[in-house]
């Protein structure tokens, strides 16, 4: 196996999922088989090629930092599945 | 034909001559809504209601003589596209009740022509996907038969312009996602330059890829609808300042002097016969219309689907990382505390193939495999830019099939993943490219589902696309062919 199911936990915990036992015995034949394919990139010798991030001739896209309209409390707020009208509510987060 | 089976300038020359208002159109898509939309099902959300309230205005923009290019066309729009006030769900169940307090680039600029929006259409969860399956609101039926996929992730979209449940629709492009399912539904699909159109109000997936696209009865209404959406955004610092032409002067009729490229690795092993049949007989059609062809080489082709399920997932990993549970989406709310919340919230909310997707892009992202896999991926990528740009110095266009087969039965290949991913194969390269690219009907094969004929060009050559692709329409003989559906 190209991915172990340690692996498959310890990826998922950084990613915030969680998994059963059961979800990552799943996973693991399904990802095997996907990096299994994904590992001809190896058939490539790209010594010296540079990676491209873009595809297209992108410049720092830079403007004046002025103040423009934008949301309004209520409006940044409304969405939240928590709030108490002034900011987001979560669990507490010190003790 | 009826109002529902007409395009955008058929239904303009109705318009603005007074044969019928926009309310009338209105209610007869919402007609046909109702007669068809219990076996296509591409509606995650309709906005009835504000349709004909729109529809009400563009009617007043028409008799004050302000009317535009979309005034009072009743459009469907894929449900990636932020709309203000109306529910956005991106397909997934994780943003079941957001409502966007603004609107995409292009809802505003079709807003601001006075358009009509139907509602949300169906797509693959967070446009991962390519037949539409993934999406756990609804699942659209190709109305060609119902039976089987109408191709992802712009599937509803697809499904609600061939089954005459919208005139047009908005789509969005990262590997394939407006083209693929343009060819499955007999419908025209346009993937334009990265950074022709904003990115504002997309929902992201991947942002290097990403692009919003028109799905279109012909290719007039595919230019028709660029004009309008194309253009510099300063919200999106990948959007270009380019001048944008009036696209639809390309549509004329002749092809002398044009090269057109064959990539013989677009005809490799596994292309369906009716497929290669259908699209062997479109580029014979191209040479009569004047066309030179070509034999040209794209030999990174096959390493196209391999880079792209790094850098694609990659890319979302991060993006999703933003679907917390904090500021808007689903949250559990019995977390007792922060980690137990991001952790049951995100895995509650995001559906299997979403998680497996983050999972590859986060571990292609981890600490030892990034050299081993992202770098990769990306020098990998450069590889398949230079293919092209080599291509382009010997032709001007480069023609082949969109996908390797006709639209397969629901349910076939969501047991297999890769299956799935490598359904991509044809169309993935231009997004790694960032190129345009189009899908026009060409044919139908033997069970009578539509097949597509895909055109790349350079960056910034939509017009070049728009010209091939409307000589290649007036040709073949099925722009007129409208669905039976049973």
């Amino acid at each position: 196996m190209r991915i172990s199911h340690d692996e498959i936990k310890k990826t998922a915990a950084l990613a915030r999922l969680a998994m059963s036992d059961e979800d990552v015995s799943n996973m693991a034949g399904q990802l095997d088989r996907i990096l299994g394919y994904i590992d001809k990139l190896n058939e490539l010798d790209t010594t010296g090629v540079k990676p491209a991030n873009h595809a297209i001739d992108i410049h720092n896209a830079l403007r004046e930092d002025e103040v423009e309209p934008s949301l309004t409390q209520d409006e940044a707020l409304a969405n939240a599945p928590r709030q108490n009208g002034e900011a987001f509510v979560v669990p507490k987060i010190v003790g | 034909m009826e109002l529902f089976e007409q395009t955008i300038h058929q239904l303009r020359e109705l318009l603005d001559r007074g044969e019928i208002s926009a309310v009338e159109l209105t209610k007869n898509i919402l007609a046909r809504m109702d007669a068809v939309e219990g076996r296509i099902t591409a509606y995650i959300t309709e906005t009835r209601d504000e349709a004909l309230a729109q529809a009400a205005r563009a009617d007043e923009m028409l008799a004050a003589g302000s009317g535009a290019a979309l005034t009072g066309i009743p459009l469907a729009i894929k449900d990636v596209l932020c709309t203000k006030g109306v529910r956005t769900t991106c397909g997934s169940k994780i943003l079941e009740s957001f409502v966007p307090p603004y609107d995409a680039a292009v809802i505003s600029r079709i807003k601001a022509e006075g358009a009509v929006l139907l509602g949300k259409v169906s797509m693959d969860e967070f446009a991962m996907g390519s037949s539409n399956e993934t999406c756990p609101y609804c699942v659209p039926h190709n109305p060609w038969n119902t039976a089987h996929i109408c191709g992802g992730s712009s599937g509803g979209s697809a499904a609600a312009v061939a089954a005459g449940e919208a005139v047009a629709s908005l789509g969005s492009d990262t590997g394939g996602s407006v083209r693929q399912p343009a060819s499955h539904c007999g419908v025209v699909g346009l993937k334009p330059t990265y950074g022709r159109v904003s990115r504002f109000g997309l929902l992201a997936f991947a942002s290097s890829l990403d692009q919003v696209g028109p799905l279109t009865r012909d290719v007039r209404d595919s230019a028709l609808m660029l004009n309008v959406i194309a253009g510099y955004d300063p919200r999106d610092s990948t959007s270009i300042r380019q001048a944008v032409p009036d696209y639809t002067l390309a549509l004329r009729d002749g092809l002398q002097g044009v090269k057109i490229g064959i990539p013989s690795e677009y005809f490799a092993s596994g292309l369906a016969p009716e497929v290669e049949e259908a699209v062997n007989k479109g580029i014979k059609l191209l040479t009569e219309a004047g066309a030179e062809a070509v034999e040209v080489s794209l030999p990174h082709t096959e390493y196209g689907v391999a880079a792209y399920y790094i850098i694609a997932p990659a890319e979302a990993s991060s993006n999703l990382a933003r679907y917390d549970g904090v500021k808007y989406g689903y949250r559990d709310m019995d977390a007792e505390s922060l980690a137990e919340m991001y952790m049951n919230s995100r895995s509650q909310g995001f559906g299997p193939e979403v998680k497996r997707r983050i999972l590859i892009g986060t571990y292609a992202l981890s600490s030892g495999y990034y050299d081993a896999y992202y770098k990769k991926a990306s020098q990998v990528r450069t590889l398949i830019m230079d293919d092209y740009r080599r291509a382009f110095a010997e032709c001007d266009l480069l023609v082949s099939p969109v996908t390797p087969a006709p639209a397969w039965e629901l349910g076939a290949r969501m047991d297999d993943p890769l299956s799935m991913y490598l359904s991509d194969v044809l169309t993935i390269c231009t997004n790694l490219a960032g190129l345009p690219g189009i899908s026009v009907p060409c044919g139908f094969s033997p069970a009578g589902l539509p097949i597509g004929f895909q055109i790349q060009a350079p960056h910034f050559q939509e017009e070049r696309l728009f010209r091939a692709a409307y000589n290649l329409e007036q040709r073949a003989g099925v722009v007129e062919r409208r669905p039976e559906i049973s």
